[in-house]
């Protein structure tokens, strides 16, 4: 057999019916679903008649919607068509017998910070979730990217999805990271060379001694924002690390089933002389702590920098780094460490996890907040409840951030946490579209580190100078 | 979901690259438990003021452009949430074609679910209908889908790629899953293999 890339292999694995035309089944083995993007397509099988074909693999919890205030447990809490949707994702998991964590369950948060801890993520794996942030769970060596609602009912009812194969494109990370650089300023600093557009029909698999340090976690961070870069997916190949992160969680195989898993994980690898389409390399030691400056994840810049101008940019580009600028409220040559800042978010299914508490509470610890607004957002209760066992907890509120329930948040501000018109937010989650934080909010994408600092001086800092 | 065959309409240009989900539809409209009704919210951001008056700029509150069916983009539209409520409201408002150089990839697909042709066109050519769609109302483009062309409102011919399966389930309105489950047998049988070969999957 040729030489083959992890994503070959994957998908050899689950294709499970293949037309002349190339158009394939492909299998899923997991489906993570939340309350946002299900409605419609639970609605759909009611229509049909058609039932959920292996709710064994299915996985619910609401994220988006729910409040993140310690008193949520009261329904007036949340907006009438907030309940509405959390309400119907009960019931249709009632309904059609899926595994569920409602909101009142400790191990609730979001679906993607859930899935690896309860593992039902593991190497190999199709996973698929109506959610484009799925691409998170690439960092254990499984194929997961969003699909859209109609998808999410076609997944539903068939347990596959009709997909063609993307291409293979490797990002290689060489050496290692400098102190105060993480996996955010990879996965941000990858974008910033490549484009939004420059993963479109590819899937990619990083690679490389940097990727390689980096905890699970820090792999989770790189691969969530794959979908940033407009990739379908982003892989990293199961190592020990992987291994080691599954075993004993409550939905990872036991005994014999454990040694066979592993046994098959240890070939999910890229094949000596397999072919990729497109190469990216960056060196690790070159990556600086980034910020994001405008309102697409790739206007992204080590923070020593300048914001720039529209004329330092061509084609369609210049209309919108103007935009852009006038949005955000910037001027060119203004410095980055000279923006003010009026809140911080520490969450996401970018950087809710408990290594970011750590980072950003190390940064923290002993301090008081300069910013108007500072808050904490666990990505489940689990990391909640770990974050106050190891004292995080008690540092953030002493530094003057507020401490909160799990769930999205205001990375896409669908609850009540969402910045008011013109606020100014350092922001560890993904995306700093307008109005992504609330309409007229101003985002700027870091890491957790880089928030914590921010929320120290009340200006975008560079992390290395507070470590 | 309606057939798509043959489109003859307004094309209303939209030149910025990198429009987002967010942009198309923001999240405040993705609480609804319903696929219908996101057209007059389609673009609010951009649309409308805070107090809900119109934004008289905005393409698609000017009257040449108000019954526009297709969108000719600038590149990579569609990046950014999967949240199908983005083609929803598309379609809602009345749009059935978009054109652009690049589209992220999940909204292309969710395109073709909802009865929406994406078109990839090289630069040159989206320049040339973007062009043409600033003609305004008079300037109608046709696009075919069986002859795979988008034909100016001078008769200028451009034509696209569009993948054979895609292209006639739009053709004939066909619903995916009823397809799929067509071949329930080769599922059952992957199964069957797969539980031998994944016991832990």
């Amino acid at each position: 057999m040729a030489p083959r890339t992890l994503y070959d292999k994957i998908w050899d694995d689950h294709v499970a019916h293949e037309a002349e035309d190339g158009t394939c089944l492909l299998y899923i083995d997991r489906h993570l679903v939340h309350e946002v993007t299900s409605p419609q397509a639970f609605e759909g099988l009611r229509m049909t008649g058609r039932k959920v074909r292996a709710p064994e693999k299915t996985i619910a919890v609401p994220d988006h919607n729910v409040p993140t205030t310690t008193d949520r447990a009261n329904a007036a809490t949340m907006t009438e068509e907030s309940r509405i949707q959390v309400e119907a994702l009960d019931k249709n998991a009632k309904d059609f017998g899926i595994n569920y964590y409602p909101v009142s369950d400790v191990r609730q948060g979001i679906v993607h910070i859930v899935g690896p801890e309860q593992g039902w993520t593991l190497p190999g794996m199709t996973v698929v979730c109506g959610d484009s942030h799925t691409a998170t769970h690439g960092a254990f060596g499984a194929l997961a990217h969003g699909i859209g609602t109609s998808e999410v009912e076609h997944v539903l009812a068939t347990q596959t999805l009709i997909q063609k194969k993307s291409k293979n494109m490797k990002v290689e990370i060489t050496g290692s990271l400098r102190p105060g650089v993480t996996a955010k300023d990879i996965t941000m600093s990858v974008i910033g060379a490549t484009g939004t557009a420059g993963g479109t029909g590819y899937v990619i698999e990083y690679c490389g001694q940097a990727i390689r340090e980096l905890s699970m976690e820090g792999r989770m961070t790189v691969c969530n924002m794959a979908i940033e870069g407009g990739a379908r997916a982003g892989l990293i190949a199961p190592d020990e690390k992987t291994f080691a992160y599954c075993l004993g969680r409550p939905h990872a195989p036991k005994g014999a089933k454990w040694e066979a898993a592993l046994a098959y994980w240890k070939t999910l690898f890229t094949d000596e002389g397999a072919h990729f389409d497109k190469v990216i390399t960056l060196k690790g030691e070159d990556i600086a702590p980034v910020v994001t400056w405008g309102t697409s994840p790739e206007d992204v810049l080590p923070i020593t920098s300048v914001v720039p101008a529209p004329t330092d940019f061509t084609g369609g580009k210049v209309e919108a780094v103007q935009r852009a600028l006038d949005y955000m409220g910037l001027t060119a040559g203004q410095k980055l460490t000279d923006i003010a800042i009026d809140t911080v978010f520490i969450g996401s299914c970018t950087n809710g996890r408990i290594e970011d508490l750590r980072a950003a509470a190390a940064i923290l610890k002993g301090k008081k907040i300069k910013v108007k607004r500072a808050m904490v957002v666990p990505g489940s209760g689990l990391v909640r409840a770990q974050a106050e066992e190891e004292g995080l907890a008690q540092i953030f509120i002493d530094a003057g951030f507020e401490w909160r329930m799990a769930g999205c948040s205001m990375c896409l501000a669908m609850n009540p946490d969402q910045l008011a018109p013109g606020e100014r937010c350092a922001a560890t989650s993904n995306r700093n579209f307008e109005g992504r934080q609330g309409r007229g909010g101003r985002t700027h994408l870091v890491s957790p580190g880089m928030a914590a600092a921010a929320a120290l001086t009340g200006h975008l800092t560079d992390v290395r100078e507070l470590m | 979901m309606d057939k798509f065959t043959k489109l003859t309409g307004i094309a209303a240009p939209m030149a910025l690259v990198n429009i987002d989900t967010d942009m198309i539809i923001p999240k405040q409209f993705l609480k609804t438990i319903k696929r219908s009704g996101l057209g007059v919210n389609l673009f609010d951001e951009m649309r409308y003021n805070l107090d809900g008056s119109e934004i008289p700029e905005f393409v698609l509150n000017q009257p040449a452009y108000r019954e526009a069916q297709i969108i000719v983009a600038g590149d990579n539209f569609g990046c950014g949430s999967s949240r199908e409520h983005a083609p929803w409201a598309l379609l809602d408002f009345g749009i059935r074609c978009v054109i652009s150089t690049s589209f992220a990839d999940i909204f292309f697909n969710n395109c073709f679910k909802n009865g929406i042709l994406p078109i990839v066109l090289p630069q040159d050519a989206v320049d040339v209908l973007m062009e043409d769609a600033k003609k305004g109302a008079n300037a109608r483009q046709t696009v075919d889908l069986e002859a795979q062309t988008v034909t100016t409102s001078d008769g200028r011919v451009f034509s696209f790629d569009v993948d054979s399966h895609r292209k006639h389930c739009l053709l004939n309105g066909l619903d995916d899953i009823g397809l799929t489950l067509e071949k329930a047998a080769s599922i059952d049988s992957y199964e069957a293999k797969a539980a031998q070969a994944f016991p832990w999957a």
